[in-house]
């Protein structure tokens, strides 16, 4: 199978996608020598993140083997990883403002 | 031999051969663009700063035009004052004096305003350039560059190809005895530990992260998520979901070359090697800040196709998105893309990079250059105008 996604790192839940896929399409993820094949469950435009495994919410999101935000919600294998479900955990004056 | 340089009294070496037409304060930018618009063998450099500003940042502005006037990319500089200006433009005037370069100072007040400071100007810089002119390219090494690390409206890309291409040039680059100066401090922020540990010892590992907290904090101040912001629209369009995200791919740049210091915006270096310097990422400020610390070529790596370069700094564009790179002809200067294909190894595609890097500095013009695609540019500010 060609391939269409990497992952960075062997820990990281999340793959990045090559070409755009569509919804029920196959991501077809490069891993070093491994490939991971899951389907798509919504659309993922070019470069976008899919979960390559159910996420939990308030879960981190892991690429290049480090933390790039947590889950808003639990994300199931397949979805679309973005702003619409992770948030940063840096840079956060409103969570400071929120305390005061 | 690597490549043909200026080299200077000073034994700093410039790829370009300018007279720089320095504005001091936002209000000689009228006259600064006059002189330079007559004058072929110049570039001015305008920004809105110079008055109305708290010390430190007036400080800063000093420091930043110092740093430009000396860039050894400029073979002399005229510096447009307009007589008033919070500028220190007598402390600018001794520090590039003693690079060795003429310098000349107009003020606009008591030149007899527009008309007759941009007679004498344009005098003066005809004759500039006819004598810088004179100065010949002259064999040159790796360990001459100084080579200002950039990336600029990224995509995911960005972190998996030019960006590690770079990284692997910059470890060439700096195992050659070159020096590599690495800004935008607010993409350090959810990478800085990786970067820290990549420090020569503790402390310099110690001021990455004081850096990074400082810049965080200022973000922090105004009491909302700074995202929409950092990363920006474009960037969450191109599938960057976090400031960590963007960061992670954006230090990418340094390779696995060890910090040797740390430096404040618009700062020389003092050591060879890799450096960090203060810095945010936007462009007119991040290429100004490198410019005047002295980077005699930048690397400038994109996703979606950042155009901006800098008046007499090179910009060298590398892009790993392929429809960038099929669309922006006029933008991009090299493309890495085929690594994010599979069909081009990425130590391959770091060699062409350098090769790029060494023919740019010899003097092969990039697109930004030969298009004039570099009049935003400005110096960082913290404070208030007042």
């Amino acid at each position: 199978m060609i391939r269409n996604a990497i992952i960075i790192d062997a820990g990281d839940n999340i793959a990045t996608v090559l070409r755009d896929v569509a919804a029920g399409g196959d991501v077809v993820a490069g891993l070093g020598d491994e490939t991971v094949v899951l389907a798509a469950v919504e659309p993922i435009p070019f470069g976008h993140k899919v979960a390559v495994r159910a996420i939990a919410k308030d879960e981190e999101i892991l690429k290049y083997g480090a933390v790039i935000g947590a889950a808003t919600q639990d994300i199931a294998q397949g979805m679309h990883v973005h702003v619409q479900n992770v948030v940063s955990l840096r840079g956060r004056g409103d969570l400071e403002a929120g305390e005061k | 031999m690597s490549f043909l340089g200026y080299r200077r009294a000073n034994g700093q070496v410039g790829t370009r051969n300018y007279v720089g037409v320095l504005a001091t304060v936002a209000c000689a930018n009228e006259v600064a663009l006059g002189i330079a618009n007559q004058v072929r063998g110049t570039m001015a450099f305008t920004h809105q700063q110079g008055c109305c500003q708290t010390p430190p940042d007036l400080e800063r502005v000093t420091r930043t035009l110092s740093g430009l006037g000396c860039n050894p990319n400029l073979a002399a500089v005229i510096l447009v004052s307009l007589g008033c200006e919070g500028t220190d433009v007598e402390a600018v005037a001794e520090a590039i004096k003693a690079t060795g370069k003429p310098v000349e100072i107009l003020p606009i007040q008591q030149s007899g305003g527009l008309a007759n400071t941009l007679a004498k100007g344009t005098l003066i810089a005809q004759k500039l350039v006819m004598d810088a002119s004179r100065i010949e390219r002259e064999p040159c090494d790796d360990s001459d560059l100084v080579v200002g690390l950039k990336c600029g409206s990224s995509d995911t890309t960005s972190g998996l190809a030019p960006n590690p291409a770079l990284g692997l040039a910059v470890e060439r680059l700096t195992e050659a005895g070159g020096t590599a100066v690495m800004g935008e401090v607010t993409e350090f922020i959810g990478a800085e530990h990786i970067l820290a540990a990549q420090a020569k010892d503790e402390a310099t590992g110690r001021r990455i992260l004081d850096l990074v907290e400082r810049m965080e904090n200022r973000a922090k101040a105004v009491g909302v998520d700074m995202r929409g912001g950092q990363p920006t629209p474009g960037n969450i369009k191109g599938g960057l979901t976090t400031i960590e995200e963007k960061s992670l791919g954006a230090i990418a740049k340094a390779g696995r070359a060890v910090v040797q210091d740390v430096y404040e915006y618009g700062e020389r270096p003092r050591v060879k090697g890799l450096v960090v310097m203060d810095s945010p990422g936007r462009e007119p400020e991040l290429l100004t800040g490198m410019a005047a610390a002295g980077c005699n070529v930048i690397v400038f790596t994109t996703g979606r196709g950042a155009p901006q370069g800098f008046p007499f700094v090179p910009v060298l564009k590398v892009t790993g998105n392929r429809n960038t790179w099929e669309t922006l002809v006029d933008h991009m200067d090299l493309s890495v893309h085929e690594v994010v294909d599979g069909s081009e190894s990425m130590p391959a595609a770091a060699a062409r990079l350098y090769d790029a890097i060494l023919g740019v500095a010899g003097g092969v013009t990039t697109k930004a250059e030969v298009s004039g695609y570099f009049k935003a540019m400005d110096i960082y500010v913290t404070g208030p105008v007042i």
